[in-house]
């Protein structure tokens, strides 16, 4: 059946993704999508949607919202203290909300993004393929924008029958997939397009210390400070493609980490990418937290992939039973 | 031709460093090969001035065979098998795009400063901007937003110095070499000459952006009365 959730409170900022906008960055639109794909693919599997289906990302200070009807439901990622119906329920966990009934995000423990599934997923319109909401562009989502207190959010049909005979409460080891990164994380890094660019101790510099993540962060990049990058070769550059998880060197040598929301292009050259396995790690964290980086070779950096890819795999394999 | 990594899911095929249309008329052609070739895994292939950017999930694309078909691509753009019949159908369009623009005024409020620049009348300058056929060089920014070239050296006016905090939907500007319109009012640094009443980007229309790198354009000049604003 089909159905809305209703938005009491809508948090800090709490928008719709999906795996994002993707074939049309020739045209410069923009991916978005998760900060953390693997928490919101670990939120799906718990529900028994495909990883495609759209959740609601939460940031920082979580949401209050009723259910018209009763759903399997599970929230991943940052933790929060969860009440349904004024009871506490745990995260990384599949269990039932009634018709009815309210969960509320409480206090956040750690990490700083929360993905909420819903049996079903998030319905609202596709936008050139996809329902990730990019802000900027006010593309995709709830109208283009983060929700807002009052806010009906249409759902995907279920068939309840398929999770109604089961045991509520599923997807046991769901929380153990991945530690999640408490306000610090050390991730891997391959060279980036621009590499070259760049002499050899300045690629062992970014690895030296830690660097911080700045106020002006969002969606879109992470503006960091710590170890200065400076190119020694020519600065100028052509515009390229921009691709998730790149760390840009602008003049004054304090990288910036491209994230979800990044648009397709930039004129910075990139020292370094992110390993796919590692970018959800990264969007744990928020302004004032820090990451370490250190390099990888393409060999680990799938490795970290397929295990992760595995684990979700045993967690799908379970909801389906 | 060189590929590039980056990352574990984007591999970059890399031609000459330079802005120049036959150099970026082979990063068109290999992003077309490529989108026709539909390789299992890819997920999206992004044409710049001077490079192509292969998106890919790493865990259902055979890296080495994707590499082998840029390369494949590339050889047959360099010995010029994408020039004549068979451009024509790798790329949507043969003749220019015209696009009228209604010059000065308070659409195009720095076209005094380009004209100074220029060292010439408003009318002149905004002729100038009208009289090449610019190409598309790539879309990026946001949606829709094309970077077309070259113009004329005259009226090739640098970014403002204090970048406006919102510029409307349809603006038509310059930067140096560069023009381009503003397809959604977002915060920018060209400097605005005209505006024009066609919508360059619009996620309901079938064919949600009008301009696609290797596109030709013209500008055509309107008064006022005769555009839908």
């Amino acid at each position: 059946m089909v159905s809305a959730l209703h938005i009491i409170r809508p948090g800090l900022l709490t928008t719709v993704q999906d795996l994002g906008r993707w074939g049309s960055q020739a045209v410069g639109v923009p991916v978005a999508g998760p900060m953390d794909p693997f928490s919101h693919r670990l939120a799906n599997a718990l529900v028994g949607n495909d990883s495609w289906s759209a959740t609601l990302e939460v940031t920082l200070t979580g949401p209050e919202i009723a259910f018209e009807d009763e759903r399997l439901v599970a929230v991943t990622g940052a933790e929060f203290d969860l009440l349904l119906g004024g009871q506490s329920v745990p995260s990384s966990v599949a269990f039932v909300v009634r018709a009815g009934s309210r969960l509320i995000f409480g206090r956040r423990l750690r990490g700083t993004r929360a993905y909420l599934a819903v049996a079903g997923g998030v319905a609202v319109p596709q936008v050139l393929g996809s329902r990730a909401t990019h802000m900027l562009s006010r593309m995709g989502g709830f109208r283009g924008r983060a929700l807002a207190s009052g806010d009906q959010v249409p759902l995907g049909q279920t068939i309840p029958a398929t999770w109604r005979s089961s045991d509520p409460a599923r997807g046991e080891g769901g929380a153990s997939v991945r530690l999640l990164a408490d306000r610090h994380a050390r991730v891997r890094v391959l060279p980036g397009p621009h590499r070259d660019r760049f002499d050899d101790e300045v690629f062992d510099r970014l690895q030296s210390a830690p660097y911080t993540i700045g106020t002006d962060s969002d969606r879109m990049g992470f503006r960091l400070s710590g170890p200065t990058l400076r190119s020694e070769r020519d600065t100028s550059m052509i515009s390229d493609a921009t691709p998730l998880g790149v760390l840009q060197v602008p003049a004054s040598g304090q990288p910036v980490l491209l994230m979800a929301d990044r648009q397709t292009t930039g004129g910075y050259p990139a020292i370094a990418t992110l390993v796919s396995a590692d970018i959800g790690l990264v969007g744990q964290l928020g302004p004032g937290d820090t990451i370490s980086f250190v390099a990888c070779s393409r060999r680990e950096a799938l490795a970290a992939l397929i295990a992760q890819e595995r684990a979700l795999m045993g967690v799908g394999g379970a909801s389906r039973l | 031709m060189r590929l590039v990594p980056a990352g574990d899911s984007v591999v970059i095929a890399e031609f000459e460093d330079r802005i120049d249309p036959a150099v970026n008329a082979r990063a068109v052609a290999v992003a077309a090969r490529m989108r026709q070739a539909a390789v299992h895994g890819v997920r999206d292939v992004v044409p710049t001035f001077r490079s192509v950017a292969v998106y890919f999930d790493p865990l259902r694309t055979d890296y080495d065979a994707l590499c082998l078909r840029l390369q494949q691509a590339a050889e047959r753009s360099a010995a010029g098998e994408d020039s004549g019949v068979e451009t024509r159908e790798l790329t949507r369009r043969t003749s220019p795009i015209r696009v009228p623009v209604c010059y000065g005024g308070t659409f195009g409020p720095d076209l005094a400063d380009v004209a100074a620049f220029a060292g010439t009348s408003e009318g002149e300058a905004a002729e100038l901007h009208t009289r090449r056929i610019y190409r598309v060089f790539m879309l990026g920014f946001i949606p829709g937003f094309a970077y077309m070239g070259s113009v004329d050296a005259r009226i090739a006016a640098p970014r403002r110095a204090a970048p406006r905090s919102r510029v409307p939907a349809g603006s038509v500007g310059i930067a140096g070499e560069q023009t381009g319109i503003y397809p959604s009012e977002s915060p920018g640094g060209w400097q605005l000459i005209g505006r024009t009443p066609l919508r360059p980007f619009d996620p309901e229309r079938a064919q949600p952006a009008l301009f696609a790198a290797g596109d030709s354009v013209q500008f055509y000049p309107i008064d006022a009365a005769d555009g839908q604003w």
